[in-house]
């Protein structure tokens, strides 16, 4: 297994590599325009000027190689910097935003905690309780307690967040005035009532979220759990005589968490991704919002480190769970 | 008992029952014997088909479906208002006899609008779904199954799902949108586009997961088995691992088709999507978004449907997955 | 009776006694929300509106705009003129006088010698500066002492309020930006995010894209003023959530920009807690004519350029009868409500440069059928006109805007009635308007027949924004397709009238060859088809008074007078 890791973790550099010049050269090819936001009382000899400020009159090999320079080498430089105090980067031009011309990796690191937040708390509160009501719905399959999960997640599934939350909006915060609508992302947390006003902000985006991500998942722990509750090595166990909380919650769980472990790995890195709709809807200006904006600005740099940074926890965790794999079913090796 | 006792002991017990599974299901094999293969294959649909009639949900919910596909394939037969025709002096017009389900702001009727709506949500969310489930399952299969494929399958999976998707439609949009429709008029044209555009661009968690499964069931003892009586690769494909994976397929299809028709609402929103006369289930509930308050139903018409599809195709597969299941049928 | 005169006398000076007696910082924080959220607080990097106005907070000009388009001082003791020798005689020198006693925001003295550093700064070759426009045509600027900037102009300079007046161009310390010069511009992060201006704001926290936190500037020149002692400025959501916050909520004090269905937003100001504000400017939302064929079966470099004139569109009659067919006040009402105007003109404002222009405000579909006929078009099959053989059939194309989506619906109603054919096209916004030269979509390329979008001008001189339409700025594959006139309208008689524009300095005189040149453009060829003269509206909450809406400026721009309403 260590060296199953070790071979994939030097086999994911050149997948990386390839991955962030694909995402370049996807986002040269793609039409739309850094400027496209200057109004049109700017004259294009303005924007010409302009453009050439932001670096864009060079040729794109030498822009890609100037990104992997400065991704590589000046931030981590940068950040060593920072923390022992040295001054190796000085003078070295860092990631820069073609919006706000301000260093990327400051302004991923002003986003990250409130993404974290959010989006993570939702994804928690997803798995937690689609791993039980997956598991009772199987269990009890055709139940009304089955009937109504069924009911509820795909209902909760094909309506876009868009919907719900504006749904939420309306109820909770116009009508009854319960939540704010807006997220303030200044807001401390510094004692008992602080704590309050940042869980009541919080409340309903987490459920927007919590119950899309709830949705998929139980679906799917719901199928496994079917599928393995049919085995013969079921029958066997309980002839065996073991107690039926042992039977579901150790043998059949066990055995049903693959498709369920795939979906949760891919579902981590979206968590940093950031949920697009569901920040702009509440305001939370996350990591999603900051990715959305910058798609539509154009601002390259940004758009670039951000997917890189998605792409390695992309390689990161679908590694995660192909180990997973091997703890959860011994059979699976891959050496 | 310690763990790994037991853990031997139910690997045994899972030797024997699936070995003696697989060797019925062998046995029900139609090249074998094809005298009686005829007439036993025929008898395994009409078994399956038996089973999935006494799924009482399933049997509702293909009910509801087919009525669903009648309200927007015959539906406008019957209902001939043209869903594009504005008739601004009905504008925001309630329900009433000329508009049964009332008119939007510029006095289209809704009705009339959410059956051309469904036709091309309908075909965009199935078709889009059955490019993703395809593609994710071979894939899945493929990079489970043969070792060798494994490791470039997968890296080409993560490239994509690391893709950023917005630029990704934009690019494909700019590159194929005139090609397209002038080969095969707008309408078309944009249609091909936008499922292979969602297709294309959603079959990696299938594949992940199928690969998963894979990974685990290629280990089992009946698949050794059949492999040790020379099976070849593609029949134990077809025959052993993919109608083991079929349940998770069964689920992220259901999920599928919900993400394919919000995903095209969220194209037309961009741009991207069909031009803004063709008016799509996705679209009029994302319209109808910010009226939520003054006129409700413009919301909860077209939520409901897309619900009441996602609904429908979800029971319907359940239904299926049971009635394929060997081990649930006859019980 | 006389004491109770008095007595209400008293009560009324009570009431308005906030307003007279009231000190810096006395009425606490005001929430303000923009959907769209500022980037940099920088005016010369960005010219987002949203940047704009965001900095219009700190930063100030020598001059600025009032809610009626006249400039007003700000920085500048009086406003240069004619009469008091402020402007040569020649018109190419400008003399402007700073009050006394200015200070910067961390307190130093403001002097001419900043004035001068900002006309460096946005003029530096490589700094790409988003402004430049409004530095054009400068020869040098002098300081003779600290309190007199003297701009010289290399040629006449009919209207000099572009550099230093308004929000675009605000006066930078120079203290502070020297380091930032051309190329450095982008380095000066902590710079363009907390700058240090004269306004009644001062940034205490900047997040790029999100939330900007400001407090009273202690410095500020009336010791009475701001009276909110903090402003925070939130961006993200949607108009539609934003007017929420204000008019429903009431979580936000005002909201930005509310392009909303006039019923949704009239249902949200239902709920009492706050007002709608609206205000006109020079947005027309219009249809442009493509004068040149964008057929695709034209080789790439040659469709939409001036070698092949459209088939269709080349006759004017066509062109006059599409206009005819619409009806702009149902337009209107439908898309734009209170906030939006019928009009027939490029330039519709400010009032002395609005042409008489009201023919095409009524619908005349008879009449466009008639001009239809007259032009060789007949019905044929399927109710489409046919010529020669070619169908009468056009593709409409614009931004994705919920509003433009419901016009494209009518408009194709419309012109169907009258027997052409309508394809409709949306495109991304960002790409519509954004000037890739290798994408299909973007208006300037304009590979469609029609097309509609918006455009205004900036100030009160429409002079830049007519001579868009000269020869030399059609757009073409030689130029990047870069150039503004994207209907390739070429009319000599046009581009000799703007030269004669560029000349004449009295302002009757410029106001009759502007609206000669409007009319020439709408009502004589029907080039541009205006629609709807589009106003601004933003909300203010009931709890927040002063707010005065302009559009010749920021929104933002009398901020310092914004006070508490206590009920």
């Amino acid at each position: 297994m260590l060296t199953f890791t070790l071979r994939r973790l030097l086999l994911a550099v050149p997948t990386l590599l390839f991955i962030s010049l694909v995402i370049f050269l996807l986002l040269e090819a793609s039409p739309g325009d850094p400027l496209g936001d200057v109004p049109l009382t700017v004259p294009p000899e303005v924007k010409e000027r302009m453009r050439e400020a932001l670096g864009l009159g060079q040729a794109w090999y030498i822009r890609y190689a100037l990104w992997l320079k400065q991704f590589f080498w000046v931030e981590p430089l940068y950040w060593f910097d920072g923390v022992f105090g040295t001054a190796f980067s000085d003078g070295m031009q860092r990631i820069i935003s073609f919006q706000s011309r301000s260093p990327v990796f400051d302004v991923i690191a002003q986003r990250l905690p409130q993404t974290l937040t959010v989006v993570g708390m939702s994804y928690l509160v997803g798995v937690l309780i689609a791993i039980p009501i997956g598991i009772i719905s199987a269990y009890r399959q055709y139940s009304w307690f089955d009937q109504l999960g069924t009911f509820v997640s795909m209902v909760g599934f094909s309506m876009p967040t868009f919907f719900t939350g504006v749904v939420m909006i309306i109820v909770f915060a116009v009508n009854l005035q319960w939540f704010p609508s807006v997220y303030d992302t200044t807001h401390r947390v510094t004692d008992w009532d602080s704590f309050m006003v940042q869980v009541r902000q919080m409340v309903m985006p987490v459920t927007v979220l919590a119950l899309y991500n709830a949705a998929q998942i139980s679906r799917f722990m719901r199928a496994s759990m079917l599928d393995n509750l049919g085995q013969d090595y079921v029958r066997t166990a309980r002839a065996k005589g073991l107690s039926e909380r042992v039977v579901v919650l150790k043998h059949v769980l066990r055995n049903s968490l693959i498709p369920v472990v795939t979906v949760i790995a891919l579902g981590l890195p979206t968590v940093f991704g950031g949920a697009i709709i569901t920040e702009q809807v509440f305001k939370v200006n996350g990591l999603g919002q900051l990715l959305i904006s910058a798609i539509h600005a154009n601002d390259i740099p940004m758009v670039l480190t951000l997917t890189f940074l998605f792409a390695i926890l992309i390689v990161l965790f679908t590694l995660i769970a192909d180990i997973l794999y091997g703890v959860l079913d011994p059979r699976i090796r891959y050496d | 008992m310690t763990d790994t006792e037991r853990q031997q002991a139910l690997n045994t017990a899972e030797l024997v029952d699936e070995t003696a599974a697989s060797a019925g299901l062998t046995g029900t094999l139609p090249p074998d014997t094809p005298q009686v293969a005829g007439g036993e294959t025929r008898s395994q649909w009409r078994d399956v088909w038996r089973q999935f009639r006494s799924h009482r949900g399933a049997m509702i919910a293909l009910a509801l479906f087919i009525l669903t596909i009648l309200f927007v394939s015959v539906g406008p037969w019957l209902w001939t208002i043209d869903p594009t025709y504005v008739d601004i002096r009905a504008r925001n017009s309630g329900f009433s006899a000329a508009h049964p389900l009332g008119t939007d702001q510029l006095g289209r009727d809704l009705l009339a609008r959410l059956m051309a709506g469904g036709r091309v949500s309908i075909a965009v969310g199935l078709t889009a779904m059955v490019i993703a489930i395809l593609l994710g399952s071979l894939i899945g299969v493929l990079s489970g199954y043969f070792r060798r494929l494994d490791a470039p399958l997968m890296r080409m999976t993560e490239l994509f799902l690391a893709l950023p998707l917005l630029p990704l439609l934009l690019l494909m949009v700019t590159l194929f949108r005139e090609p397209l429709s002038k080969n095969f008029g707008p309408a078309t044209g944009i249609f091909l586009l936008i499922v292979t555009a969602i297709g294309a661009t959603s079959w990696m968690q299938a594949a992940r997961i199928v690969r998963g499964e894979v990974l685990g069931l290629k280990e089992r003892e009946f698949i050794l088995a059949a492999k040790s009586i020379g099976t070849p690769p593609h029949r134990m494909i077809l025959r052993h691992i993919l109608p083991n994976v079929l349940s998770p397929i069964m689920v992220a299809a259901t999920l599928g088709i919900a993400t394919a028709i919000i995903t095209e609402s969220a194209l037309s929103f961009l741009g991207l999507g069909f031009p803004p006369d063709f008016p799509t289930w996705g679209r009029l509930l994302f319209d109808a978004v910010d009226q939520m308050v003054l006129y409700p139903w413009r919301v909860i018409l077209p939520g409901l449907f897309i619900s009441l599809t996602v609904l429908c195709v979800n029971y319907i597969g359940d239904g299926l997955r049971d009635a394929m299941d060997p081990r649930i049928r006859g019980r | 009776m006389k004491l109770r005169t008095l007595l209400m006398g008293a009560a009324a000076g009570v009431a308005f006694a906030p307003a007279a007696f009231a000190e810096r910082g006395a009425d606490g924080q005001v929430n303000i929300i923009y959907w769209q959220a500022p980037s940099t607080m920088n005016p010369y990097l960005s010219s987002g509106t949203k940047d704009v106005e965001a900095s219009s907070l700190v930063l100030e000009g020598l001059a600025g705009f009032t809610e009626t388009g006249e400039v007003i001082p700000r920085l500048a003791a009086e406003i240069p003129s004619l009469e008091n020798g402020g402007i040569s005689e020649d018109l190419k020198t400008v003399t402007w006088k700073l009050k006394e006693g200015l200070k910067w925001s961390d307190g130093t003295p403001v002097t001419s010698a900043d004035a001068k550093f900002t006309a460096e700064y946005c003029l530096h070759p490589e700094g790409g500066c988003a402004q430049a426009a409004r530095y054009e045509g400068i020869e040098s600027i002098e300081t003779p002492d600290d309190l007199t900037v003297v701009i010289n102009f290399r040629e006449p300079r009919p209207n000099p309020f572009t550099a230093f007046t308004g929000a675009q161009s605000p006066v930078l310390q120079k203290a502070q930006f020297e380091a930032c010069l051309g190329p450095a511009a982008s380095t000066c992060t902590e710079q363009n995010f907390n700058p240090i201006g004269t306004g009644p704001f001062r940034v205490t926290s900047f997040r790029t894209n999100d939330v900007v936190s400001l407090e009273a500037n202690t410095e500020y020149r009336d010791p009475a003023k701001p009276r909110f002692a903090t402003v925070t400025l939130k961006g993200g959501g949607d108009a539609a959530a934003a007017a929420r916050s204000v008019l429903e909520t009431g979580e936000y004090d005002y909201a930005w920009n509310l392009q909303l269905a006039p019923d949704v937003l009239a249902g949200m100001e239902a709920a009492g807690r706050g007002k709608l504000v609206v205000a006109f400017g020079t947005l027309v939302e219009r249809i442009e004519m493509n004068l040149t064929d964008p057929s695709s079966s034209l080789p790439e470099g040659e469709r939409s350029t001036t070698q092949h004139p459209h088939p269709i569109l080349s006759d004017e009659r066509v062109r006059r009868a599409l206009s005819m067919a619409i009806d702009r006040s149902l337009l209107t009402e439908i898309g734009y409500g209170e906030a939006g105007r019928p009009t027939c003109n490029y330039v519709p404002a400010p009032e002395i440069f609005a042409s008489d222009n009201t023919d095409c405000l009524e619908q005349d579909i008879e009449g466009a059928k008639a001009l239809l006929e007259e032009a060789g078009w007949t019905v044929g099959a399927g109710g489409i006109r046919e010529k020669d053989g070619a169908r009468l059939s056009l593709l409409f194309q614009t931004s994705v805007n919920a509003v433009r989506q419901d016009f494209q619906a009518l408009i194709k109603q419309w012109w169907s009635e009258i027997g052409v054919e309508t394809e409709l096209k949306t495109v991304d916004p960002s790409v519509f308007f954004g000037g890739d030269a290798g994408s299909p979509d973007t208006f300037q390329k304009f590979y469609a027949d029609v097309e509609m979008y918006a455009n205004n001008f900036d100030g009160t001189d429409p002079e830049p924004y007519l001579a868009q339409l000269t020869c030399e700025k059609i757009p073409g594959p030689d130029t990047q397709w870069q150039g503004e006139n994207v209907n390739r309208y070429c009319n000599e008689e046009y581009d000799a009238l703007i030269v004669e524009l560029g000349r004449t300095g009295e302002i009757e005189q410029r106001a009759e060859i502007a609206k000669e040149l409007n009319d020439m453009l709408t009502r004589e060829s029907m080039t541009i088809v205006p629609l709807v003269d589009r106003g601004r509206v933003s909300a203010h909450s009931n709890r927040l008074g002063g707010v005065i809406l302009n559009t010749w400026d920021s929104e933002l721009w009398n901020a310092s007078d914004w006070y508490r309403v206590t009920e």
